[in-house]
């Protein structure tokens, strides 16, 4: 090798190590300043039911079919209305489990008697859909017991949550990944 | 009978009642306070709420991508086995992947970084910042190991890669200026907190998930199938981390070799590449004087700050269509024409009441909005605030165009010369192929051979 092309190739070498050692010091300084031992706290999606509007968009805009987004029973705020407005159709034919008489589509929510004339409203979660329609009719009528939450047993946490996205209220929040609900009446759970 | 027509009655009472009353002020009260149960005992139940992933997890997937590094790091640079690198492959599609689901990923994390770093208040993870730092760091060391086996996209692309077809040259120098547009559009829309386009538009994430919206699912399925022919055409056209990892894998302390003192110029590595990472020795005759190429590449340097000036000017243009990727704009936008619009049945004395306006004229959104009773001139201040800042970012985002484009005609201008078979810093992903390709690295040749045919 002609000893041109050496110190040709020794001087790249050195402007390498030099452009080298300034992208590290470069990267480390931004990861330095965006990690704070204050703000390095996991956050992970949740619905504030105060801006929910019941659009039904959890239903389908969820990257997980059956959506993440299902129905929640705050039992504590619940009215034990005796036409549950999240239950039955607006025009049942009567007050029982019938399916006819039910509003919500896929037979989610579990009626059991408690007393006379109360019964109680369970969802039963694997087969809500988290469309929304119970929230809607208990909201409306009700006390607003029934609210949509993200689950976090199904939720995976994408980056960006495509409900989120087409969500027209903005109800979506990130939340600390600590305390990951919003259930209505309670400050958090 | 009766009493269900009261009910139903009722019901019917209640609806007109509702659609008069704003929703804010039903959800407010607790219209019915709940009855004691004290004949049957019964306690009122509490709603359960299942933990969110605990953050040890986060942590055991920091350590794992770091312990893949290595194990990659080690595979391509000592082992130099590609039958290791397929495994470790595997494994990061299988973990990564569909474990779990493609997210966090370091191409994503992109986004986070962009909003985090301009100060949008944003927190930013430890594991986020893991995920995007670390494969930046040892990409200063040892190339884009990250892309070999690490990445789940990279690795399903690479393994399923099965009759590959040489793109030009040209248009791969051309399509690979696509990423570094993609990631300047993805750093504009995270940094005006829009969208993170990456995750929308991400190809396989609905694969790892196997469940998706139909768009997304449509886009796994073409870039799946495109990746059987062509080799990573997510990596090399369109990954906006791989244009990161390219600008630093340059910079590379070690990098991907073919032993120069084991090549005889049998050419299997340049063929085995399906990536044309490799670059051929460079004939003697097509070996130009440099002295020849000297007034080109000067007229290409001045073109650099030109073509930055003018994307800059053309980006600022395209302000106002690409502010409308956000909501902010769009939902001022809609409101503006809703309230230019003439009002039809409206009664005079409910200004502003949306019940009473033609739903049709009404997205949920501008509905939703109307029903906070926030001031359209907050809106509007809000949007304008966005706008300002997409101004601001265009530019920039142009500029960068420019500025890419502006390089890479003068990278393309600068006289290469190959004196031995060599992987292009930038554009090799280790994956390790031409090492199963080389006679030479198995020992299978005579290690005279080479001293007996050099002429």
């Amino acid at each position: 090798m002609p000893p041109e092309n050496e110190k040709n190739c020794a001087r790249r070498e050195f402007l390498r190590t030099g452009l080298q050692g300034a992208a590290l010091v470069g990267l480390g300084a931004l990861a330095g300043r965006l990690v704070t031992p204050s703000a390095s706290q996991k956050t992970v999606w949740q619905i504030d039911p105060a801006k929910c509007i019941q659009c039904e968009r959890c239903a389908v805009n969820c990257v997980l079919k059956p959506s993440a987004v299902k129905c929640v029973h705050a039992f504590k705020l619940c009215g034990y209305c005796r036409p549950c407005f999240g239950f039955f159709q607006p025009d049942y034919n009567a007050l029982n489990a019938g399916a006819e008489n039910q509003l919500c589509p896929t037979g989610a929510i579990e009626r059991s008697f408690v007393e006379d004339p109360y019964y109680q409203y369970v969802i039963n979660e694997p087969l809500c859909i988290g469309c929304s329609k119970c929230v809607k009719g208990c909201t409306a009528f009700g006390n607003g017991s029934l609210h949509l939450q993200v689950r976090h047993d199904r939720c995976v946490n994408c980056n960006e949550c495509s409900i989120a996205v087409s969500c027209p209220s903005n109800a979506f929040v990130r939340v600390p990944a600590s305390q990951p609900y919003l259930i209505k009446g309670k400050e958090h759970a | 009978m009766k009493s269900k027509l009261l009910a139903l009655g009722s019901w019917l009472l209640a609806v007109g009642l509702a659609c008069t009353v704003p929703a804010g002020l039903c959800q407010a009260a607790e219209q019915f306070p709940p009855p004691d149960f004290t004949s049957s005992g019964y306690q009122i139940p509490q709603p359960t709420t299942p933990p969110a992933r605990a953050d040890f997890y986060e942590l055991l997937d920091s350590l794992v991508l770091a312990a893949a590094l290595g194990l990659a790091t080690y595979l391509i640079y000592r082992r130099r086995s590609r039958r290791g690198v397929f495994w470790l492959m595997l494994f990061s599609v299988a973990y990564f992947g569909f474990w779990r689901k493609g997210c966090v990923c370091p191409i994503g994390a992109i986004q986070n970084v962009a909003e985090a770093g301009f100060g949008s208040g944003l927190v930013l993870p430890v594991v986020v910042t893991v995920f995007f730092f670390l494969p930046l760091v040892l990409a200063l060391f040892f190339g884009r190991t990250y892309c070999s086996a690490v990445c789940p996209h990279g690795a399903l692309q690479d393994a399923i890669l099965a009759k590959p077809v040489t793109v030009p040259p040209w248009l791969s120098h051309a399509l690979g200026l696509l990423a570094y547009f993609y990631l300047g559009l993805a750093v504009l829309f995270a940094v005006t907190g829009s969208a993170y386009i990456i995750c929308e538009y991400d190809p396989f994430v609905a694969l790892f998930r196997r469940c998706g919206s139909a768009g997304l699912l449509s886009i796994s399925a073409f870039f799946v199938l495109l990746a059987v022919f062509v080799g990573r055409p997510y990596c090399r056209f369109l990954c906006p981390y791989g244009a990161i990892l390219r600008i630093l894998s340059q910079l590379s302390r070690w990098r991907v070799k073919i032993y120069p003192d084991r090549c005889i110029n049998c050419h299997l590595c340049d063929e085995s590449c399906p990536y044309g990472a490799i670059h051929k020795t460079t004939p003697l005759e097509q070996a130009s004087p440099r002295v020849a190429g000297k007034g080109r590449i000067l007229a290409f340097a001045a073109l650099v700050p030109l073509l930055v000036l003018l994307g800059g000017w053309f980006g600022s243009r395209l302000a106002g269509p690409l502010s409308h990727m956000d909501s902010t704009v769009r939902l001022a936008d809609r409101i503006r024409l809703e309230e230019s619009k003439p009002e039809v049945g409206r009664p005079s004395g409910s200004p502003g009441d949306p019940e009473d306006r033609p739903t049709e004229e009404m997205s949920d959104r501008s509905k939703a909005f109307r029903r906070t009773g926030q001031a359209f001139e907050e809106l509007y201040a809000d949007a304008a605030a966005v706008y300002s800042r997409f101004k601001a970012g265009s530019w920039w985002f142009g500029a960068w165009v420019g500025l890419v484009v502006g390089l890479k005609l003068l990278s393309l201008a600068l006289p290469r010369r190959y004196s031995e078979y060599e992987a292009d810093r930038s554009l090799c992903v280790a994956c390790a192929r031409c090492f199963a390709y080389c006679p030479g690295e198995k020992g299978l040749l005579d290690p005279n051979l080479k001293a007996k045919i050099a002429p």
